[in-house]
């Protein structure tokens, strides 16, 4: 741990990827995220347990699919498999902006300090910032802007409109 | 020209403040060249072969004489005394210190200047007429959208990391003066049958390893809805386009891929759930902006004058270059002029910081303060007075800037090639400089009459070969630097590709079979009106071929 940034304050993360999906009658309790394939076929079991669910997608996968599901998942994981495949910010708009999603939406992978600003204003909400990251310096990060001109999920507005 | 706001200022402080602390940091080695590598593509700065270039954004081609200035003492101060226009209307330095370059960025932020976005897989620089404004043959002045769309495309959070570069044209006049066609986004506004102003869209057009023409995937979008249709463009390009294949990840291959039809339906999916949100534009969203571009105070003068006249009868060579870099404006009295940046003397595009300072005296003697730098790879001088014109061409013709070659064969478009780009695989300069000897006659480019011929050093094709009537590709074959020919295309309203002619030919042989081409058209041509590409596109490629290979 000590990687991991939510609502813009280090945090503790309470999350567990589970992929041992061989079992899906015994599952472990806490909160646990699993790859949006698995959800799609063990939904139920999932739903059975009493604590969070959330969903891991692989930056290819339909946010859209996840439409009559969102109000139950707690936490959806959206990749940056490299720092140049941007497929993520896209996911993460359409997740705030178009379903309203209102959960935790955490962006893994290739999180680095100079990406957080536009994460943030695409909706994620916390990160699983790699390694090497520096936290005083990517919690630094966030404001190292100020202007924004276009609508994302955090404005509704284009600068000339405010 | 567009003023700049308190929040515009902020905006570039912050980022110059934002730029230094990576430098830092990629100084310290706290940053790897990789990952630094992401954010100096984002600001202009590339690692070349002898050291970083650096290309500073000039918005749609306009500057102020001010900002030419700043321009100048950057290329004094920092580079080697000379700076060199492309074809995205920017200007790029050569021989920058990376440690430098914050320094650049802030004395370049003083004039509300930066190189946010010229390099890097995001929105880039948006391209437009160098006669916006003044042309007479315009049906609404693309500036004001033009400037819609780099606010919007500035740092915009979702497309920063896009599977390639990005390139949008805007065109607002009956002639297409900004290559709309081959961007990956062109946009012409244009008026319907009731008499509104929208714009026609143009999606997929490219250069490069695959060069294609732009597909009209919307023939009437209302202005306002300019900027969420982009949107839904951009978004369905970042979802769907290809990043398994760095060739294969423009947004043409996406087109061409998916189909037209489908790749319309695509966006006008996505384009019905937002059309309605913020980005929508209301009319007073384009008035400000507008209010921003409006007509100077022109006098009003007669469009004919005396001395000029007389000038032009008593002086072949002010006639000469009166009647091929100067054009009409749209005001009586008014002409726009074209500073050849094609001299014998210096590459294609350069110019020296001198030559910056001294035009920017004489904008503001001349021209209203402000200079225009083309897609041509040329500057233009877009307010002058009829009657100002033959001091103006003195002036010019003392630096070197005068050549009366516009739209002719020696206004070539040439990339820097192998003499200073990583990319490249053969030289271009030299190749260019041989060229404009060799046709280094008024008479004969005179006679050929409006011809375009490019040169690029490699695939990546920014020398737009593939777009020239005559075009030229310099690739490396074993170690062998050889030029292939293309004849046949077409960067204006009659796009199109060149086809290659056969085999290519060595450095010694290129300039011979140039001239052999030209041989082959004047001798076919049906008469003097006629042009290169309709001779050409009459007579085909055969009798072409016969002479170069026969």
């Amino acid at each position: 741990m000590g990687n991991y940034i939510k609502d813009r304050k280090p945090a503790e993360d309470s999350w567990v990827p589970y992929t041992g999906l061989e079992d899906v009658d015994n599952l472990p309790s806490g909160d646990i995220y699993i790859p949006f394939e698995e959800w799609q076929t063990h939904r139920d079991a999932f739903l059975k347990r009493n604590s969070r669910v959330g969903l891991i997608l692989e930056n290819t996968d339909d946010v859209f699919a996840l439409k009559d599901d969102l109000d139950r998942l707690d936490l959806i994981v959206l990749q940056f498999p490299k720092m140049a495949d941007g497929r993520a910010f896209t996911q993460a708009r359409l997740l705030r902006e178009r379903l309203g999603y209102k959960g935790e939406i955490r962006a893994t992978g290739d999180v680095l300090q100079d990406q957080v600003f536009y994460m943030q204003r695409c909706g994620f909400n916390s990160f699983e910032l790699r390694d090497d990251q520096d936290i005083p310096s990517v919690l630094a990060a966030f404001d190292e802007m100020t202007v924004t001109y276009q609508p994302a999920a955090d404005e509704a507005l284009p600068i000339w409109k405010r | 020209m567009y003023q700049y706001s308190q929040a515009d200022h902020q905006l570039l402080q912050e980022r110059v403040a934002q730029f230094r602390d990576q430098v830092q940091r990629r100084l310290n080695g706290d940053l790897s060249e990789d990952e630094f590598k992401q954010q100096r593509l984002r600001n202009g700065l590339y690692l070349q072969i002898h050291a970083y270039m650096l290309r500073v954004a000039v918005p749609y081609g306009l500057m102020s004489s001010e900002q030419m200035r700043t321009l100048a003492h950057i290329a004094r101060k920092y580079d080697r005394g000379y700076g060199h226009f492309s074809t995205r209307q920017n200007i790029q330095y050569n021989w920058p210190k990376l440690e430098d370059v914050p320094q650049i960025l802030d004395d370049l932020a003083k004039v509300e200047m930066h190189a946010i976005q010229t390099s890097g897989n995001c929105i880039r620089n948006t391209t437009s007429d160098p006669l916006a404004g003044v042309a007479r043959d315009e049906i609404a002045d693309p500036r004001p959208y033009c400037e819609l769309i780099r606010q919007w495309s500035t740092f915009h959070p979702e497309f920063n990391f896009l599977p390639r570069k990005f390139k949008i044209a805007v065109s607002g006049a009956i002639n297409d003066r900004a290559a709309v066609a081959v961007h990956d986004i062109g946009l012409r506004l244009v008026k319907n049958d009731a008499g509104e102003l929208g714009l026609e869209v143009y999606v997929g057009g490219g250069l490069g390893r695959t060069p294609m023409i732009g597909k009209l995937i919307r023939k009437f979008l209302p202005t306002h809805d300019m900027l969420t249709y982009l949107e839904a463009i951009l978004r369905v390009y970042n979802q769907l386009g290809r990043r398994d294949n760095l060739y294969k990840a423009r947004i043409k291959i996406l087109v061409h891929e998916t189909g037209e039809e489908k790749f319309r339906e695509l966006v006008e999916a996505e384009w019905n759930e937002i059309k309605k949100t913020g980005l929508a534009l209301t009319d007073a969203d384009i008035e400000a902006i507008q209010a921003h571009f409006k007509d100077p105070d022109y006098e009003t003068l007669s469009d004919f004058d005396e001395d000029f006249d007389a000038h032009l009868l008593a002086n072949a060579e002010f006639a000469k270059w009166a009647e091929k870099n100067v054009e009409l404006h749209k005001k009586d009295g008014y002409r726009v002029v074209y500073l050849s940046l094609k001299s014998r003397n210096q590459p294609a595009g350069d110019v020296t910081a001198d030559q910056m300072d001294a035009i920017a005296d004489l904008a503001d003697k001349y021209s209203l303060s402000a200079i225009r730098s083309t897609h041509r790879q040329n500057l233009v001088l877009s307010d002058v007075k009829l009657k100002d014109l033959y001091e103006l061409w003195q002036e010019l013709k003392a630096l070197d800037l005068a050549t009366p070659n516009y739209n002719h064969l020696t206004d070539l478009i040439s990339c820097p090639g192998m003499d200073y780009c990583s990319l490249a695989t053969a030289r271009s300069i030299p190749i260019a400089q041989a060229l404009t000897e060799r046709f280094d006659s008024y008479d004969y480019i005179n006679d050929l009459g409006d011809i375009s011929l490019n040169i690029s050093g490699c695939i990546n094709a920014c020398g737009h070969h593939h777009v020239a009537n005559i075009g030229i590709l310099g690739v490396n074959k074993k170690g062998v630097e050889v030029y292939q020919l293309t004849l046949g295309g077409s960067a204006r309203d009659d796009a199109s590709i060149g086809k290659i002619i056969g085999p290519a030919f060595t450095a010694d042989e290129i300039v011979d079979a140039v001239a052999t081409v030209l041989d082959v058209y004047l001798d076919q041509r049906e008469d003097e009106e006629e042009g290169f590409l309709t001779t050409y596109r009459r007579i085909g490629q055969e009798p072409f071929k016969e002479k170069l290979y026969g």
